[in-house]
C-alpha cells in the first residue's frame, strides 16, 4: 500500500482533478477477472478519495462474446445505469456511435501513449477509448529441453516445428508420453482470428481484409500457411487445441506438457508463480516467422479500453475517471500488480517496472511489432467477418476442405458480407 | 436364476446410480484440491484443502447471490403458484367458451425461445423501472415457471371428483372460497411438486439474470459462478467453480430429498396424464 | 336436498353461470396479463422487428422491409438473379439440422433411458428412496453447472474420463470431445441426457405408478412373461404419459441454448437455432435477421407440437 501512496501524489498532481461541486455515483462494468478487478477497485478506492464521487464495479463474464452481447444490448437500450465500459481493443468501431468523442477532453494526455493503440480506439476521427492497458502474444519456450536437445530459440514456423517434433519425439521415447510440441488457441472463436492472423501474415499472406477494406485472405500463401499448420495438429500440437482458448493451452504448457505455447503476457506471471513446475524453465520470444517474401513475425494487438457511454448522466465525471485510470501513475500502479503491458511510452523506461516485472521492457519490440485485427476496416461487420476467418481456419484445422478451398468459399463469404461496402 | 436375477438387477441399480452421481462427487473432489493438483486427475483427494470453499465465500458478494436467488426462487414459487391455483381451477371447474384455445394458448408460451424475448423483456423492464432490481428477475421468470404450473394444476384439478365442490356450490360458497377451503387443501402434493419444479427453473436461470442485473449485490448464483474468476485474465479457476457448483446444488439435492416422494405423487395424482 | 320449481332453478342455475364464468376470468385475468406481458409484447416486438432492418446501433432508424429478413431476389443489371434471406442461408439451415438431430437423438435416448430407470425405480428393493434421490442428482444441478463440470471431465489433457478410458485400455490416445466436428455433437448430447433423463424417468415413473396393479397381476396369471406384459399392457397404458413428456422434453431440445453456448458456442457442427439467433442479434450487427430466426423458431415449434398434438392425438384441453 506505501507504493501506492507514492503514486497518489504524482497521480493527484497529474491529474489535477478539481473535486465537482455534487459528489456523483459512478457506474464502470468490466469483464477482467481476479486481480484485474481487484487492482481496478483499489484504482478506484483512490479515485473515490480524491473526486468525492463513488464508482462502483459490474463485474462481467471473461468471455468476450458474452460481454460484447450485453453491452451491445444495455447500449441500444439508452441504459444510462453505466457510465463507462471497459472495451477490448476491436469493439471501438462497433460500438462508436454509442461512445462519447473523447478527442477534445483528453488531447492533453493522449500524446504520452503509443500514437499505433490511439489510432486502433478512433473512428472516423473521433477518439471513443482511452486505452489502460494492451496486449502482444509472444512464443513461450522451454529452456531446459531445447538445452537439452542443442535447438535454438525457432525464427520461423518451420523451424518451430522442426524443434517441437525433436525435442517431443526425444522426450516421448525417455518416457514422457504425455508431452507435446506446441500448443496455441486453436478453439472456433476470436483468439483462432488472432492465431491464423499472425500465422498468415507472418508468412506475407496479407492482413485477412486490408486496411482499404479489400479482401486479401484468398492468396497462396494464406493457404500454404494455413496447410502447415494444419498438418501440426495431432503431430506437434495436440488434437483437442481445436478447442482450446487461452486457459486450455496454458493449462497443458504449466503441467510441463509442452515444449512451445503462444500466448498472452499473463501466463509468464503465471509459470513464474509459486508450485509451478516450469517456474524458471522457461522464457519467451516473439513469435516465429514464415519464409519467403514479405516474411516478417506478427504479434497480434490485444489490450483494453476505457469508453464513455452516450447515455451516461454524469458524462464528464466519467470522463475524468477514464483519465484517472489512464493516467500513467495509474497505469504504472497496475503493471506492478499484474504486469498488464502500459500504454504509455514512458513507462517501459521506468526502473520500478523493470525491477518488478522484467518482462514488460523486454515487450515493448513484441507489442511494437503488433498488428491491429482489421476491425477498422469492417466496422460494424467485424465480428461476422471475424466468424467466418475463424470458421474457415478452424474447419481446415479439422480436416473439413483443403486451405485453398476453404480461403476460396470465404473470399466469396466476405464479398457478399461487405456488400457494397463494410 | 433368482440369484442371476438378483445380481443383475443390483447391477442395474449401481450403474444408474454411479452414472447419476460419479460427475456431482468429482466436482466435490476437484473442489477439495488446489494448486497444480488440479490439473491431475485423481478419482479421490489426495490432500483435502477447503480453500476453494473459503474464496468463494469470502470473496465477492456470493453469499449475498445465494441469498438473491432464495428471494428470487422463493417469490417466482409462491407467485406462479398463487396464479397458477386460481387460474386452475377456473380451467379446469368452469366451462366458459374459448377454454382449449386459452390453454393451447397458455402451453404455446412454453415454446417461446428464450432468446427472442430478451430485447423485448429489456426493454419493458427499463419501461417499468425495474431493471437491477429482483423484480425484473420474478417478472421475466413466470414466462417459465406459469405454464407448466397452470397446466399440471389444471389437469390436477380435473381430476378431483366432483362431489367435492358440488356441495360448497349448494351451500353457497363463492368461487375463492371453494379454491381457499375446498380444494386447496386437497392440492397438496401438486403444490409441492409444481413448487419445486419452478423453483429448480428459477434456481438456474442465467440468461435473464445476467441481462437484467447490472450489479454484483443484485445477482444470482449461476450468474456469479460463471463470473467467478482467478488470478489473471484467460485463467479459469476450476477449484473454485467447482467449489461454488457445490455450494449451489446442495441446497436442491437436500430439496429433492426431502421431496422426493411427493414429486412423484404428485405428478402420480395430476400432471401427467396426457 | 331442496326441491326447486323447475324455472326457478334453471333461472338460479344460469345466473350461477354466469357468475362463475365472471369469477373464472377474474382468475385468470391476473394470470393472463403476466403472460401477456412477460411473453406476449416481447414476442410481438421480435416479430416485429423481423420484418424491418433494425440494427442495435440505432433501433429507432429502422425501417419496414417486409420479408427481406427472409426471403430476398435482387435482379442484377448483368441479369443474373441473387436469393438472399434467412431460408436461403445455408448456415441458418445447418442450425436447423444440428438442432433437429440433436433433439431427436436426446429425446429417444431420454425416453429409452427414463423409462428403463423408471421401471427399476418402480420395482420394490431395499435403499429404493435413495436411489430415487440419487438419480434426481443431475437434474437438480444447475445447467450452467453441470455444462462446467462436464467440460471439465471431458477435458482432453486433465479431464477424468479420458484418463479411465486411457487407463482402462479403451482408447489408445487421449480423445479431444469438445474439438472434434463428430465427438463434439456426442459430448453434448452425453450431457444432456445425463442431465435429462432423470426428469423424463420421474414422469414416466409416476404414470408406472398410477397403474392398476391388478392388470399386471392377471397377466401375469395368464402367463404372460415380463417382457410381454411391459409390451402388451405397461407400455400402452402409460403411452399417454410418455407421449406428454416427450413433447415437453421436445421443446426443450429444440430451444437448447445454455449447454451448448458454454460447451461450443462457436463451433458449426453443433450451433444451434438459438445460438445462432443470439449471435445474430447480439454479436453481428443483424439484430433484425436475428429477429428473424427467433420468430421462425418460434413458428417451427409451434407447428411441430400442432402436429404432434394432432397426430399423437393427446387432449390438453381437459374436456373430456
Amino acid at each position: 500500500m506505501k507504493l501506492f501512496h507514492a503514486f497518489l501524489a504524482l497521480g493527484v498532481a497529474a491529474m489535477l482533478v478539481g473535486t465537482p461541486a455534487q459528489a456523483v455515483e459512478l457506474s464502470i462494468v468490466s469483464g477482467d477477472t481476479g486481480d484485474g478487478i481487484k487492482v481496478l477497485r483499489e484504482i478506484l478506492d483512490r479515485y473515490e478519495k480524491d473526486s468525492g464521487n463513488k464508482v462502483g464495479i459490474v463485474v462481467m463474464p471473461t468471455s468476450g462474446t458474452d460481454q460484447f452481447g450485453q453491452y451491445r444490448l444495455w447500449l441500444a437500450a439508452g441504459n444510462s445505469d453505466i457510465d463507462v465500459y471497459q472495451t477490448d481493443v476491436i469493439w471501438a468501431p462497433q460500438l462508436a456511435s454509442q461512445l462519447v468523442d473523447l478527442t477534445a477532453a483528453t488531447k492533453d494526455v493522449v500524446g504520452a501513449h503509443f500514437p499505433s493503440i490511439i489510432q486502433s480506439q478512433t473512428v472516423n476521427g473521433k477518439l471513443v477509448a482511452l486505452p489502460i492497458f494492451t496486449d502482444a502474444p509472444a512464443l513461450y519456450y522451454r529452456k531446459d529441453l531445447l538445452d537439452k536437445y542443442r535447438a535454438k530459440v525457432p525464427a520461423t514456423w518451420k523451424e518451430l516445428a522442426d524443434t517441437a517434433k525433436l525435442v517431443m519425439d526425444g522426450e516421448r521415447a525417455a518416457g514422457n508420453r504425455d508431452i507435446w510440441g506446441f500448443v496455441f488457441q486453436g478453439n472456433a472463436y476470436e483468439g483462432l482470428t488472432c492465431n491464423a492472423l499472425e500465422w498468415v501474415m507472418s508468412s506475407g499472406g496479407g492482413q485477412v481484409i486490408e486496411p482499404d477494406g479489400s479482401i486479401s485472405i484468398n492468396n497462396p500463401k494464406a493457404a500454404a500457411v494455413l496447410d502447415m499448420a494444419r498438418g501440426w495438429v495431432g503431430t506437434i500440437a495436440p488434437p483437442g487445441v481445436l478447442a482450446y482458448q487461452e486457459e486450455e493451452s496454458r493449462g497443458v504448457w504449466q503441467t510441463g506438457n509442452a515444449v512451445f505455447m503462444r500466448n498472452w503476457p499473463y501466463a509468464y506471471a503465471l509459470g513464474n508463480g509459486g508450485g509451478s513446475p516450469i517456474k524458471g524453465k522457461f522464457d519467451v520470444a516473439p513469435l516465429p516467422a514464415g519464409t519467403g517474401e514479405g516474411a516478417r513475425p506478427i504479434a497480434t494487438l490485444g489490450g483494453w479500453n476505457l469508453a464513455v457511454s452516450k447515455y451516461s448522466k454524469h458524462q464528464d465525471a466519467a470522463i475524468e475517471l477514464v483519465k484517472f485510470i489512464a493516467s500513467p501513475a495509474m497505469q504504472k500502479y497496475r503493471t506492478l500488480k499484474t504486469s498488464n503491458l502500459p500504454t504509455i511510452q514512458a513507462l517501459y523506461d521506468d526502473a520500478d517496472i523493470a525491477r518488478q516485472q522484467p518482462i514488460v521492457p523486454r515487450w515493448k519490440q513484441i507489442f511494437l511489432n503488433a498488428v491491429p485485427r482489421p476491425s477498422a476496416a469492417t466496422r460494424i461487420k467485424y465480428n461476422e467477418a471475424s466468424s467466418q476467418f475463424w470458421n474457415a481456419v478452424h474447419n481446415t484445422l479439422s480436416g473439413d476442405g483443403t486451405a485453398a478451398n476453404n480461403l476460396a468459399d470465404l473470399e466469396a463469404m466476405l464479398t457478399k458480407l461487405k456488400g457494397r461496402g463494410w | 436364476m433368482w440369484m442371476l436375477k438378483r445380481t443383475a438387477f443390483t447391477l442395474l441399480v449401481g450403474a444408474i446410480v454411479f452414472v447419476a452421481v460419479f460427475p456431482f462427487y468429482y466436482a466435490i473432489v476437484t473442489s477439495l484440491k488446489s494448486g497444480t493438483d488440479l490439473f491431475r486427475a485423481d478419482l479421490w483427494p489426495t490432500t483435502v484443502s477447503l480453500a476453494n470453499y473459503r474464496n468463494v465465500l469470502t470473496e465477492g458478494s456470493f453469499v449475498r447471490n445465494l441469498i438473491n436467488s432464495l428471494f428470487v426462487s422463493g417469490a417466482v414459487v409462491a407467485l406462479s403458484l398463487l396464479l397458477g391455483v386460481t387460474s386452475a381451477y377456473a380451467l379446469a371447474r368452469i366451462r366458459f367458451r374459448g377454454r382449449s384455445a386459452l390453454l393451447f394458448t397458455i402451453l404455446s408460451v412454453s415454446m417461446f425461445p428464450q432468446v427472442a424475448l430478451l430485447a423485448g423483456l429489456f426493454e419493458l423492464v427499463r419501461m417499468f423501472g425495474l431493471y437491477n432490481s429482483l423484480f425484473a428477475l420474478i417478472f421475466s421468470y413466470m414466462i417459465f415457471t406459469l405454464p407448466f404450473t397452470v397446466w399440471v394444476l389444471t389437469t390436477f384439478v380435473r381430476d378431483l371428483p366432483v362431489e367435492v365442490e358440488e356441495a360448497a356450490i349448494l351451500d353457497g360458497a363463492t368461487p375463492w372460497i371453494i379454491i381457499t377451503q375446498v380444494f386447496l387443501p386437497l392440492m397438496w402434493p401438486a403444490l409441492a411438486t409444481t413448487g419445486l419444479l419452478a423453483f429448480i427453473g428459477a434456481w438456474n436461470e442465467f440468461l435473464f439474470a445476467l441481462t437484467f442485473t447490472s450489479n454484483n449485490a443484485q445477482r444470482t448464483v449461476p450468474v456469479a459462478i460463471a463470473l467467478l474468476s482467478g488470478n489473471s485474465q484467460f485463467e479459469i479457476p476450476w477449484g473454485n467453480i467447482m467449489a461454488a457448483s457445490v455450494i449451489v446444488t446442495a441446497p436442491l439435492v437436500v430439496l429433492v430429498l426431502i421431496f422426493q416422494r411427493k414429486i412423484v405423487s404428485g405428478l402420480t395424482a395430476g400432471g401427467v396424464k396426457g | 336436498m331442496i326441491r326447486m320449481e323447475p324455472e326457478k332453478a334453471r333461472a338460479a342455475h344460469s345466473s350461477l353461470t354466469a357468475q362463475r364464468v365472471r369469477s373464472a376470468w377474474l382468475f385468470l385475468g391476473p394470470m393472463l396479463l403476466v403472460l401477456a406481458a412477460a411473453a406476449g409484447w416481447p414476442l410481438a416486438r421480435t416479430v416485429y422487428f423481423s420484418f424491418t432492418d433494425a440494427s442495435l446501433a440505432d433501433l429507432d432508424a429502422r425501417q419496414w422491409v417486409g420479408f427481406g429478413n427472409y426471403f430476398s431476389v435482387f435482379s442484377m443489371p448483368s441479369g443474373r438473379v441473387l436469393y438472399d434471406g434467412l431460408l436461403v442461408d445455408p448456415v441458418w439451415w445447418r442450425a436447423v439440422w444440428n438442432t433437429a438431430r440433436f433433439a431427436v437423438i436426446s429425446v429417444t435416448c431420454e425416453t429409452i433411458l427414463g423409462m428403463i430407470v423408471a421401471l427399476v425405480l418402480n420395482a420394490k428393493f431395499p435403499g429404493r428412496g435413495i436411489v430415487r434421490a440419487a438419480i434426481l442428482i443431475p437434474w437438480a444441478i444447475p445447467t450452467i453447472v453441470s455444462a462446467k463440470m462436464w467440460q471439465w471431465m471431458l477435458n482432453d489433457q486433465f479431464g477424468i474420463i479420458n484418463v479411465v478410458l486411457l487407463n482402462l485400455g479403451l482408447t489408445s490416445a487421449k480423445i479431444a470431445w469438445t474439438a472434434n466436428a463428430d465427438t463434439a455433437m456426442a459430448a453434448i448430447l452425453v450431457v444432456d441426457i445425463w442431465k435429462t433423463t432423470p426428469f423424463m424417468a420421474l414422469l414416466i415413473l409416476a404414470a408406472l405408478q398410477m397403474l392398476p396393479r391388478e392388470i399386471i397381476e392377471v397377466a401375469r396369471l395368464d402367463g404372460a412373461n415380463p417382457w410381454q406384459i411391459f409390451w402388451r399392457v405397461t407400455l400402452p397404458l402409460i403411452r399417454p404419459a410418455v407421449m406428454v413428456a416427450v413433447i415437453f422434453r421436445a421443446l426443450d431440445a429444440l430451444r437448447i441454448f445454455d449447454l451448448i453456448y458454454v460447451l461450443t458456442p462457436n463451433n458449426v457442427h453443433t450451433k444451434s437455432m438459438s445460438v445462432f439467433a443470439r449471435e445474430n442479434l447480439f454479436e453481428f450487427d443483424k439484430f433484425a435477421y436475428g429477429s428473424a430466426a427467433s420468430t421462425l423458431l418460434f413458428l417451427i415449434l409451434a407447428l411441430l407440437t400442432i402436429a404432434y398434438i394432432r397426430i399423437g392425438r393427446i387432449s390438453l384441453d381437459g374436456g373430456r
